[in-house]
């Protein structure tokens, strides 16, 4: 592996940048408010998305409360907790996770990473973000309507979501179901931007097999947005039309409370196999951005080329491709035709093989690497442990008949968190230690960001694995409260309340994450350009927060790949992408100079 | 769920298959100036383009997933088709004719006649209307005759899928709006030529989902 090779670098003119295309804005709205600019709208996208997350964590304490101390807490009606399971699942999915790597980190980084000046359409990027803060507020509005918020749980199946009974059947669910659909509209709009940017926005010599990871996992994980979403779509508009119209799409006929509904002969079961076949590829639509971005934060803090590079693209776009096929996992006990049960079981173990040949990879960049424990990379490293966890325990469900006995238990509680809650919130932490001094100017403080990473990372191991245990004797999934039973010893009880203090512990230490995050803003230690001392093109740029416009006057032009780290012979131990194959003094390019 | 998943299957074969394309032999480790044609730069004509096709694969999925939906709701013992009114054939025949007029709209962009854009243009937004309001009537029509979106899954269908493709005919006129402003306040030929490729390529994939839709309707 050579740091210089081949004769073809003859001069290359300067690209010529054509400011004229490049908005402009007048006045302070359209700077701040109203901006076209893809960083201005990230952090939009991501103060918003950790806002009403912040709102679904406090409702999982709420939940926990009651959980850990059934009958202590007055204010907790039974209703209420499945308002709160409701909202805290569905929020914690959509409106945080797919928000905020999507429309946050890639809004931040696309752009940045390819080396754009901007998004490719930022008028349609700017309305993507307004379109989903009016998402946002009408789940928020649908928590204070008469009847509240939906309480049908974040999976909305009907008959159910929408029959007397269930809290918020009326009011509740229809504005849950028109918000989703709003935030669908509003993500097809900036999902656009972030996959033609990739296709067609990329500064020149930056050749899709020049990619960051990152970049990679954003695209992959966009794309099947863009193809998932409208499954969701379908599935509520027609809910909404059995629900307001009373057609009988998905609603059997039905007694409810002494009543005969109106509908006949509807299929729920039709409802499941649409939800699914959006929520299996959704999964990878937060797993995916994860994976690229812990690529990223492994090998820049490792000091290590990623291994297999090729491999990790392939695994992602294979991983993509396969999503769509397993949907149908998670309705096995929906009395499902055994053969199709087989089938679905075969896809779910496959689409393990390109994930493990990822976690091989992540392992491999770190062997033998010069790691730096930094705290993104504590976070990244922590990702790998609980996401192989959680993977695990994904093997055991994908199986039929493991899947019947655990299903709906806290076994299944305990698999997802592992997998698609901690695991990508692991790696969100870690991007934004990562990312915060490019975004600011000024690193975390160190010393929080430990105290935050340990508290996190080992009290949600406290939290979900008892949570196994709990499943495997049978404590049930949304249950309000569990009464007397005989399959729960005492000692369930004493764990319950052992996981709730852990989770109260959890997220009373994002508390210091958020303090961190305002008091560095002003009083963190300078970052300088790189302090990360990293290869991708955002670390190069002429100022610190990148100005409008990215990159000065001239675009970079790409010479390498973004994994250029400790090359034998080479001038420093990061040889940025732009530097070109045989410039570059180790002063240079330690202060982002390139020629 | 066949349909959609046959879909998904085809759009992810194309990414794949150009991905293929993009790694075969290629060695990203290695440091070269090897400069791509065509990257960075100004808002291009093609980045437009890509957009729209990405655009239109978000739709096809939509649609197909509409498809899948009322192919497994029709298996149920429930489902009594209903007459598709003849006024429908009518105004297949005035969208085929908007396609026509768009695509000559195109054919003059191509060769700088802005009379004939013009044309193609009017004749082109005006016979889309007539659709739209053609559909509204068969609507209509099946009202007056009793099928109301909740007596029967096949009614609600019938209301859900011709209302979505309207809505995206809208859309598509929101679009056919802007570009004729632009062509009636004096524009070149060259200068609205993108607005009408994209015009004309958006209602021909219209056209091709409303065949395939009615063909699905009148086959059931
Ligand atoms: C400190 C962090 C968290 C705690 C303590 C927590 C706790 C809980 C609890 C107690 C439940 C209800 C279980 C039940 O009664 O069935 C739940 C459900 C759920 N959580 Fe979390 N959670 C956390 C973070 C997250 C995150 C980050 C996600 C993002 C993916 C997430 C996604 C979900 C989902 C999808 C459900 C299912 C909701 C439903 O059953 O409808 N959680 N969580
Ligand atoms: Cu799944």
């Amino acid at each position: 592996m050579a740091y210089v090779t081949h004769d073809e670098t003859a001069y290359v003119a300067p690209l010529e940048v054509e400011e004229e295309h490049l908005y402009h804005a007048k006045t302070w709205l359209g700077k701040y408010v109203f901006s076209q600019d893809a960083k201005v709208i990230a952090i939009q996208y991501a103060c918003t998305a950790m806002g009403i997350g912040l709102v679904a964590l406090v409702f999982s304490l709420i939940m926990r409360l009651q959980l850990g101390f059934p009958n202590t807490f007055a204010f907790i009606a039974p209703e209420d907790y499945y308002q709160f399971v409701t909202m805290h699942g569905m929020i914690m999915v959509i409106y945080l996770l797919t928000a905020l790597f999507l429309g946050g980190f890639g809004n931040y980084l696309i752009p940045l990473m390819v080396g754009a000046r901007d998004m490719v359409f930022p008028y349609v990027n700017m309305i993507s973000y307004w379109v989903y803060l009016v998402a946002v507020l009408i789940l928020v509005a649908s928590m204070f309507v008469p009847g509240g918020a939906t309480g049908s749980g974040w999976t909305l199946y009907p008959p159910q979501a929408v029959t007397a009974g269930t809290p918020g059947s009326d009011l509740g669910i229809i504005l849950m179901l028109v918000s989703l659909i709003v935030f669908i509209i509003g993500f097809t709009m900036g999902g656009l931007n972030y996959v033609v940017t990739v296709l067609q926005g990329r500064t020149r010599g930056m050749t899709l097999m020049r990619l960051p990871l990152t970049v990679w996992g954003i695209f992959m994980a966009t794309v099947l947005a863009l193809l998932a979403f409208p499954a969701l779509l379908v599935a509520c508009i027609m809910m909404l039309f059995d629900k307001i119209v009373g057609t009988s799409f998905f609603m059997p006929a039905v007694i409810s409370m002494g009543e005969q509904l109106p509908h006949t002969g509807g299929s729920p079961v039709l409802f499941e196999h649409l939800f699914w076949f959006f929520g299996h590829p959704e999964v990878y639509i937060v797993a995916l951005p994860a994976f690229g971005i812990v690529s990223d934060l492994l090998a820049t803090h490792a000091r290590k080329t990623i291994f297999g590079y090729r491999m990790m693209v392939w695994a992602i776009v294979v991983i993509g491709g396969l999503s769509f096929i397993v949907w149908a996992h998670h309705m096995y006990v929906s009395g499902m035709n055994p053969y199709f049960g087989f089938f679905f079981a075969t896809t779910t173990l496959i689409i393990a093989i390109p994930t493990a040949i990822k976690v091989y990879n992540w392992v491999l960049t770190l062997w033998h690497g010069n790691i730096r424990l930094t705290v993104p990379m504590m976070f990244a490293i922590g990702f790998i442990f609980t996401f192989i966890n959680g993977g695990l325990t994904g093997l055991f469900l994908g199986n039929v008949t493991v899947d019947l006995p655990l299903s709906d238990t806290y076994f299944v509680v305990a698999h997802f968190h592992m997998v698609m809650a901690v695991s990508p919130v692991l790696v969100v932490f870690g991007a934004i230690y990562h990312w915060y001094p490019k975004m600011t100017g000024r690193l975390l403080n160190d010393g929080l960001g430990r105290a935050h990473f340990w508290i996190t990372f080992l009290g949600t191991y406290a939290i979900y694995y008892p949570m196994h245990y709990l499943g495997f004797l049978g404590l049930p999934r949304r249950y309000y409260a569990m009464g007397p039973t005989e399959f729960m010893p005492e000692s369930a009880h004493s764990l319950n309340q052992f996981i709730t203090i852990s989770a109260i512990m959890v997220g009373a230490a994002q508390l210091l994450f958020l303090y961190n995050l305002i008091v560095s803003y002003r009083n963190g230690k300078e970052a300088g350009h790189n302090p990360w001392e990293s290869t991708t093109l955002e670390w190069q740029t002429p100022a610190t927060p990148p100005g409008h416009g990215n990159f000065g006057s001239e675009l970079p032009l790409v010479y390498r790949w973004a994994y250029d780290y400790s090359v034998p012979g080479a001038p420093a131990d990061f040889l940025p992408q732009n530097l070109p194959p045989q410039g570059g003094s180790a002063e240079g390019i330690r202060e982002g100079k390139v020629d | 769920m066949g349909i959609s998943v046959g879909i998904m299957f085809l759009i992810m074969a194309v990414v794949a298959g150009w991905l293929l394309k993009q790694t075969m032999s290629t060695t990203p480790w290695i440091a070269r100036t090897t400069i791509v044609e065509g990257h960075g730069g100004s808002f291009s004509q093609a980045k437009a383009k890509i957009g729209l096709w990405v655009f239109l694969a978000v739709v096809t999925s939509l649609f197909a997933l509409f498809i899948s939906a009322y192919t497994t709701r029709m298996e149920l013992g429930d489902w009594r088709p209903l007459p598709e009114p003849t006024l429908l054939w009518f105004n297949t025949a005035i969208l085929v004719l908007s396609s026509i007029a768009l695509q000559w709209a195109r054919h003059s962009v191509e060769k700088e006649e802005i009379g004939g854009v013009k044309i193609g243009l009017a004749a082109g937004g005006g016979l889309t209307i007539s659709f739209m309001v053609g559909q509204l009537v068969a609507w209509q029509q099946l009202g007056d005759l009793g099928y109301h979106p909740s007596t029967n899954p096949a009614n609600g269908f019938f209301y859900l899928i011709t209302g979505l493709h309207g809505l995206h005919m809208l859309g598509g006129l929101v679009a056919w709006c802007r570009t004729s402003f632009k062509v009636w306040r004096g524009s070149e030929a060259a200068e609205v030529r993108l607005s009408v490729e994209l015009c004309t390529a958006y209602w021909h994939f219209l056209l091709v989902v409303w065949f395939v839709l009615f063909g699905l309707m009148l086959s059931t």
